[in-house]
C-alpha cells in the first residue's frame, strides 16, 4: 500500500471542505483520500530533514482554549513540515481571563490575515460555530467529548498500516465512552470503512443507545477480548465527570485493564492502541503497552502525517474558494 | 411603545368570530366596550352608536378575525431589576402587546428576586408608568429564592403579589415546598413549581438521549423532570394547597398529572412552545438559541405534551419567555443562559403547530390562553362578560408574517424562529378600552362610522 505513489495535488485538486469539523459528515471516500494523502505525506517526510514547502506562505493558527501537549506539538510540526508559518494561542496566556468571547478572540487572530485555525475546546460544536463565524478553514483538534477527527483518522490509519483493510475487522474502544472524543471519530470513521466496533466499559460510561448506531455493546473486556483484531484504550476522563461513575480506580483497573493475563486470551496478532497520554497501570499495564503489540507510538508517528494532509487539504480547499 | 389613547370611549367590534371559552361562546356578533369595560355582546351598529353618549364611536371591523378575551401569559421573565440588558418592563411588556397579550404573570427571576414588598411595588409601578399591558406579580416563594426559607408571602401578597415561584431556581428542599403550599392555603394563593431535580442534571446542556450522546453534550435527562413532578403531586395531595406545575416537557410528567387528577387531585399545568415543537436534534446546529431549560426533548416527549394539551392535562399554554442578551447567548453551549424569547412568537406557533394541524381547535386554544391562566392566577380577567375589563385581542388566523431580530420589541431576540414564515398574528389588542396595537386610523375607516 505504502508502496503506490498517491498524487497529493490531485487529492487537493478533488477536495472540497475548507473546514474538517468531524468524521460524522464524511463520506467513505472522503476518509480514504486523508488516509491516502496521509501515507504519502509519511513517505515524503520519512526523513525529517525532508521538509515541504507546499503550504509556504501560509499561516496557521492553533487556537488551544483546552489544555494540550501532544495534539498541539503535532499540528505545529505538521504545518512546519508543509513549509506554513504557525501562530500558537492558548488561553491560559489571553484575553479570555479579561473577559473577551471566544468567538471575538477569534476574529482578532483572524484579522491577522491566518488561513486555517486548528481548534481545541473544552465544548462540543465550538469548532463549528468558529467554522460559521470566520471567514477560514477550521479544524478541530478536539471540542470536548464530541469528537477529534484527526485522532481517528490517524487510529485508521494505523490499523491500515498494519492490517491492509477493515472489512472483517472487530475493533474494540475500551473504558470512558462517554466522555470520549476519541470514541466518537472513531466509530463514525471504522463503520464507514466496514469494520465492526465494539464499545466497552463501565455501565455507567457506556449507554446502550450506542446499538442504536449499529456499534456492540459490552460491559465485560473478558468476555470480547479474544474475538478483537484492535484494542483502543481511552483514557478515563476524570476532569469531564462529576459524579465519579465506578467506585474506585482500582477496581476499573480490576475489569478493564489490558494486563498479561487478558493478552493471552487475545489473538496472536492484536494491535494495541492508545490516544494517550495513557495512565499505566489504568488502562493498560506497561509490559502490555511496551510490549510487542502496542502500535502507540505508530499512532504518534501518524498522527503527524494525517495532520499534515487536512492541514494540506483544507488550505487548498480554502484557497480554491 | 407609544401609548395612544383612543379620544373614543365607546368602541364596537363587529362581525368578529367571537370565541370565549368562559361563557361558552363562539359565534360571528359584535362586542361594545364602554369606559374601559365590556359593556355587550350582540349590539347592532345603531344600537351602539345611540349607547356612545357623545355620538363619538370607533368602529373595528373584525369580518374574518377572531375576537378573543384579552392572551394573558401565565409567565414571563421582565428581567428587571437587575437584567436589563436583557429586557426591561417596559420592552417587556411592548413585546408582550405585540404577541397579543394583555395580561401577564411576571417571574422573580431578578436582582434583587421580587421577595419584598418594595420590590413587587417596584414591578407594579413600572408595568403601570409602561402602560403597554397589565402586569401581575408572581413574587419568590423563599427568600431570596435560595430555596431555603419561606419568602414574607403574607406581606407580598398584600404588595399585589398574585403567586409565588422560585421560577427557574427549582424547589429542591422538599420541606419548603411542604410549608409553601401549607401557608399558601391562608391566602388562597398558587405555588408555581418548576419540577426539576437539579443533581440529576448536572451541568447539563440539552436532553440526554441519543442526540446528546453523539454530541457528546452533557444531558438533562427526563427522569430529573418526572421526580420531581412526582414529588410536588404527592405533596398537593398530602397539603391541600394549590399546586400549579411549569414548563411541563417530558412524557413521564404528562402521565403522572393525568393519573393524578384521574384520582381527583386539583392540580394544574402548562406547556410552553418550544417544547411542544422542538426536537433536541435542533442542537446539532450548536445554536444556542436551542439552548432552553426544560430542554427540547426527543419526539415521543414532544407528542406526549401535545397529546396533554389534546385530552387537558395541561391546562395553559405559556409563552416561558426568558430574553437572553446577543452577548451572552453568543458564548460556548456550556456558558451560553437557558431560554428563549417568546412573547412575540407564542400565538402564531400556536397557530402554525395546534391549530392549523387540527390537534386543538381555536376555543381550547383560547381557553388555554385566557380564561385557565386567570383562574390559576386568580385575576379576574380572561373574560368578554360584560362589565368585565375590556381586554381584547383581535387575531388575524390567516395573517403571513416573518419574525425578524429589529422588527421585535423585546430586546433580546434569542429565538431560533427568526427568518421564520408565521402564520397567524394579533392585529389588535385592546387593554382596558385602550387600543395598544392596531388602533384604527379615524380619518379612513372611522370616517363612514361617525354619525
Amino acid at each position: 500500500m505504502s508502496t503506490q505513489v498517491v498524487d497529493i495535488e490531485k487529492n487537493a485538486a478533488t477536495w472540497t471542505r475548507r473546514h474538517l469539523l468531524d468524521l460524522e459528515s464524511l463520506s467513505r471516500e472522503e476518509i480514504v483520500t486523508i488516509l491516502d494523502t496521509a501515507e504519502q505525506f509519511r513517505t515524503d517526510t520519512a526523513n525529517c530533514r525532508n521538509k515541504l514547502d507546499v503550504l509556504k506562505g501560509y499561516t496557521i493558527a492553533n487556537l488551544f482554549f483546552e489544555n494540550s501537549t501532544r495534539t498541539r506539538t503535532s499540528f505545529g510540526l505538521a504545518a512546519k513540515r508543509l513549509g506554513a508559518d504557525t501562530v500558537d494561542f492558548s488561553s491560559s496566556g489571553s484575553s479570555l481571563s479579561k473577559g473577551e468571547t471566544f468567538i471575538d478572540t477569534a476574529k482578532n487572530i483572524e484579522a491577522m490575515n491566518v488561513d486555517a485555525v486548528v481548534v481545541r475546546h473544552r465544548t462540543p460544536g465550538t469548532p463549528k460555530l468558529l467554522a460559521e463565524n470566520l471567514g477560514v478553514s477550521v479544524v478541530n483538534a478536539g471540542d470536548g467529548p464530541h469528537e477529534h477527527p484527526t485522532q481517528g483518522l490517524l487510529d485508521m490509519l494505523t490499523i491500515r498500516q498494519h492490517r491492509g483493510s477493515f472489512e472483517g475487522k472487530t475493533v474494540a474502544l475500551v473504558g470512558d465512552i462517554a466522555h470520549s472524543r476519541t470514541a466518537r471519530s472513531n466509530i463514525w470513521g471504522l463503520k464507514k470503512l466496514g469494520a465492526h466496533v465494539i464499545v466497552c466499559g463501565p455501565s455507567t460510561l457506556v449507554s446502550p443507545l450506542w446499538e442504536k448506531l449499529g456499534v456492540e455493546v459490552a460491559y465485560s473486556l473478558d468476555d470480547i477480548v479474544a474475538r478483537c483484531d484492535v484494542l483502543n484504550l481511552l483514557r478515563i476522563q476524570f476532569e469531564r465527570q462529576y459524579t465519579r461513575p465506578f467506585p474506585s480506580v482500582r477496581e476499573y483497573a480490576l475489569l478493564y485493564a489490558m494486563n498479561r493475563e487478558r493478552m493471552e486470551k487475545a489473538k496472536d496478532d492484536i494491535l494495541i492502541m492508545a490516544p494517550g497520554p495513557i495512565n499505566r497501570g489504568v488502562e493498560v499495564t506497561p509490559e502490555v503497552a511496551d510490549g510487542p503489540h502496542s502500535v502507540i507510538l505508530d499512532q504518534v508517528t501518524n498522527g503527524l502525517a494525517v495532520r499534515m494532509a487536512v492541514l494540506w487539504l483544507v488550505c487548498k480547499a480554502g484557497a480554491a474558494e | 411603545m407609544t401609548s395612544t389613547s383612543t379620544t373614543s370611549n365607546t368602541i364596537l367590534i363587529k362581525n368578529g368570530r367571537v370565541i370565549d371559552p368562559s361563557q361558552g361562546i363562539d359565534r360571528v356578533t359584535n362586542v361594545l366596550i364602554q369606559d374601559g369595560k365590556v359593556a355587550g355582546l350582540d349590539v347592532n351598529e345603531e344600537s351602539a352608536k345611540q349607547a356612545a353618549a357623545d355620538g363619538n364611536l370607533t368602529v373595528v371591523d373584525a369580518s374574518n378575525k377572531i375576537v378573543s378575551p384579552g392572551l394573558i401569559d401565565l409567565h414571563a421573565e421582565l428581567r428587571e431589576p437587575g437584567f436589563e440588558e436583557d429586557e426591561t418592563i417596559e420592552s417587556g411588556t411592548a413585546a408582550a402587546i405585540q404577541g397579543g397579550y394583555t395580561s401577564i404573570g411576571c417571574v422573580a427571576n431578578t436582582d434583587p428576586p421580587i421577595d419584598t414588598q418594595a420590590s413587587v411595588e417596584y414591578v407594579r409601578q413600572k408595568a403601570v408608568r409602561a402602560n403597554n399591558c397589565n402586569v401581575f406579580v408572581i413574587a419568590c416563594v423563599s427568600k431570596n429564592r435560595d430555596g431555603e426559607q419561606l419568602a414574607e408571602i403574607g406581606t407580598l401578597v398584600e404588595a399585589g403579589a398574585v403567586a409565588f415561584s422560585d421560577a427557574s431556581h427549582p424547589i429542591q428542599n422538599s420541606n419548603l415546598l411542604r410549608r409553601a403550599l401549607e401557608y399558601c392555603l391562608m391566602f388562597d394563593k398558587v405555588i408555581l413549581s418548576n419540577p426539576e431535580d437539579v443533581s440529576l442534571n448536572c451541568d447539563g446542556v440539552m436532553h440526554e438521549g441519543l442526540t446528546s450522546m453523539v454530541l457528546g453534550l452533557a444531558g438533562m435527562t427526563s427522569k430529573g423532570e418526572d421526580v420531581m413532578t412526582s414529588r410536588d403531586l404527592r405533596l398537593a395531595e398530602a397539603t391541600g394547597g394549590r399546586l400549579h406545575l411549569m414548563n411541563i416537557s417530558s412524557a413521564g410528567s404528562v402521565e403522572l398529572i393525568r393519573r393524578a387528577r384521574t384520582l381527583g387531585l386539583e392540580v394544574t399545568a402548562e406547556v410552553c412552545p418550544a417544547n411542544f415543537i422542538l426536537t433536541d436534534v435542533t442542537l446539532r446546529t450548536f445554536d444556542s438559541n436551542y439552548k432552553v431549560n426544560p430542554p427540547l426533548r426527543s419526539q415521543d416527549h414532544v407528542d406526549a405534551c401535545i397529546a396533554g394539551l389534546i385530552d387537558g392535562t395541561l391546562d395553559v399554554i405559556a409563552s416561558c419567555h426568558r430574553p437572553r442578551a446577543t452577548e451572552k447567548k453568543m458564548q460556548e453551549l456550556d456558558l451560553a443562559p437557558f431560554g428563549m424569547s417568546a412573547l412575540e412568537t407564542t400565538l402564531s406557533l400556536v397557530v402554525e403547530h395546534l391549530v392549523n394541524p387540527g390537534h386543538l381547535t381555536w376555543t381550547q386554544v383560547i381557553e388555554k390562553m385566557t380564561i385557565n391562566p386567570a383562574r390559576i392566577l386568580g385575576i379576574q380577567k380572561g373574560s368578554l362578560k360584560v362589565g368585565a375589563d375590556a381586554d381584547v385581542t383581535i387575531i388575524d388566523p390567516q395573517a403571513e408574517w416573518t419574525l425578524e431580530a429589529a422588527g421585535m420589541e423585546s430586546r433580546s431576540a434569542n429565538t431560533p424562529f427568526i427568518g421564520h414564515q408565521m402564520r397567524g398574528r394579533a392585529v389588535q389588542v385592546i387593554v382596558g378600552g385602550e387600543f395598544k396595537l392596531g388602533e384604527p386610523q379615524t380619518s379612513s375607516e372611522g370616517a363612514s362610522c361617525h354619525s
